[in-house]
């Protein structure tokens, strides 16, 4: 018998907000975080926007020394972390804590402490490369410190899966708990790669989006004159937790986690398959695990990347998987406001499928003025819509050809 | 001397987030000024940049107050 398994709290570092309150008000306005890039000189670069976090402290969360020996992606995993444990009312302590575990990834890690360690290499030589290079940059490093910054001794891991990394984190996690391995688990993602290395290598694949005049309205997807994403960085933490648990500690319950899928394309190192077969199956099988038919699914945050090939095979999948009734569901992307967090996109999409179960509304797909014919399912376009939501599922599509979605339900004592 | 330690002082401050008031000749870098092995290494080599000199991992090995620093520094300097 699997544990059923609830969310009950959430942490956000975005461009749209650093805290749960502000970026869903920013996201329901059809706010865009986007604008051009502060980190470093674009000048030489055909790509001069990105969605960055701003305001962010990371004294707010973290000690002095400790936030030295972080990097930018890790201390947005702690910060999203800390404040999802707050929201959820969770006391980690001796008597918990090796029922609390972690799953939190990055698709890439620390991009900033790599470029700056490989020019202290080639400028300085091997003996001057920081002791802190190594534990700054791995991936997984975000689930090892948020454990060490909460105490947190259960299962701990990362998936690190490109753009799906945040939602395969939050399926395993899932898993994790439904198996009963642990009681709580924090999922999600952190990503901080608005860097040149990143932002060139990206461009290479002529993945980005070049609309540099007009930073708000870059990411525009299923528009027919979508041109690219726009990277973003942040982090999106939940707490997830059987629901046994949740009821004896009187937690406030947000939304249930009913169903996972996962499948590879197994076609092409960053092209979907044709006609977005792997994604119709990670959608088909996250319905089929949580037992509920196409009928019953009345929300997708899609992957909706506003590359030309994401819009359209994302689209054709979501038609294979719920044919007649892919017209009548809706659709939005949120990254039209948010930009791509790459392995941080499943976390944050993940709290915001599970805000438009709470609030009742969906965000919207924000600049699609000019629909692409060959995307013709409704968008939500432009506007917030006030609506019945009882379940919603989020895709998240990554290079190498992985495809994740994750399905959460109207939570019913039932 | 005096100048010397200042100048240390100023370096593990910055890196160990300690007050000042705690880095004395005396106080032990790990045990008194909560270092660990990777702090060790981080502050010899943010040494050897401000003093312009080469600290051996052997020598390295041998300090453990910050005395031990501000002796060995004034040594070789």
């Amino acid at each position: 018998m699997k544990n059923r398994v609830v969310i009950t709290g959430l942490g956000v570092i975005s461009s749209l907000g650093n805290d749960i309150d502000t970026f869903w008000n920013n996201l329901i306005q059809g706010k865009s975080g986007i604008s051009h890039i502060t980190q470093f000189d674009t000048s030489d670069y055909a790509v001069k926007i990105a969605s960055e976090v701003k305001d962010f402290d990371p004294l707010n969360f973290i000690d002095k020394k400790e936030t030295r020996r972080m990097d930018r992606f890790a201390q947005f995993a702690v910060a999203a972390a800390k404040m999802a444990v707050s929201h959820a009312g969770l006391n980690i302590d001796d008597r918990n804590a090796e029922r609390v575990g972690v799953y939190i990834g990055s698709g890439i890690g620390g991009l900033a402490t790599l470029e700056k360690q490989h020019r202290v290499l080639m400028d300085r030589g091997p003996r001057r490369v920081s002791p802190f290079f190594v534990p700054m940059m791995i991936a997984n490093m975000a689930s090892g410190i948020v454990s060490i910054q909460l105490g947190a001794k259960g299962p701990n891991s990362a998936a690190i899966s490109a753009c799906s990394t945040g939602t395969h984190c939050v399926g395993d996690a899932f898993r994790i708990l439904q198996r009963g391995e642990a009681d709580v688990m924090l999922a999600g993602g952190a990503e901080a790669t608005i860097m040149p290395l990143a932002v060139a290598g990206f461009s290479a694949m002529t993945a980005l989006s070049t609309r540099n005049d007009e930073p708000e309205k870059a990411s525009r997807p299923f528009d027919k004159d979508r041109d690219g994403f726009v990277m973003g960085e942040g982090a999106g933490v939940l707490v997830l937790e059987t629901l046994d648990h949740a009821l004896k500690r009187g937690a406030n319950i947000i939304a249930e986690v009913v169903g996972y899928g996962m499948t590879a394309d197994a076609y092409h190192l960053t092209s979907p398959a044709p006609e977005g077969e792997g994604a119709k199956r990670a959608m088909e099988m996250a319905m089929r695990d949580a037992g509920l038919a196409p009928e019953e699914i009345d929300y997708i945050n899609a992957h909706g990347t506003s590359t030309e090939y994401n819009d359209k095979f994302e689209t054709m999948a979501i038609k294979g998987a719920f044919k007649d009734h892919a017209y009548k569901l809706a659709v939005s992307s949120t990254k039209s406001m948010l930009g791509h967090l790459l392995g941080a996109a499943g976390g944050v999409e993940t709290i915001i499928s599970a805000l438009a179960i709470k609030e009742q509304i969906l965000p919207p797909t924000i600049n699609l003025e000019n629909p692409d014919p060959e995307c013709d399912l409704d968008y939500v376009p432009n506007e917030a819509r006030k609506t019945r939501v009882r379940t919603a599922l989020s895709n998240s599509l990554g290079f190498g050809g992985h495809n994740a979605t994750i399905l959460l339900k109207e939570y019913e004592e039932k | 001397m005096a100048d010397t330690l200042e100048r240390v002082k100023k370096i593990v401050v910055e890196r160990l987030n300690v007050d000042p008031s705690e880095v004395t000749m005396e106080a032990s870098i790990k045990d008194d000024l909560g270092a660990d092995s990777l702090d060790v290494v981080d502050l010899i080599m943010e040494l050897e940049d401000e003093f312009d000199m080469e600290i051996s991992d052997e020598e390295a090995e041998k300090i453990s107050t910050v005395g031990d620093v501000v002796d060995y520094i004034n040594k070789h300097k």
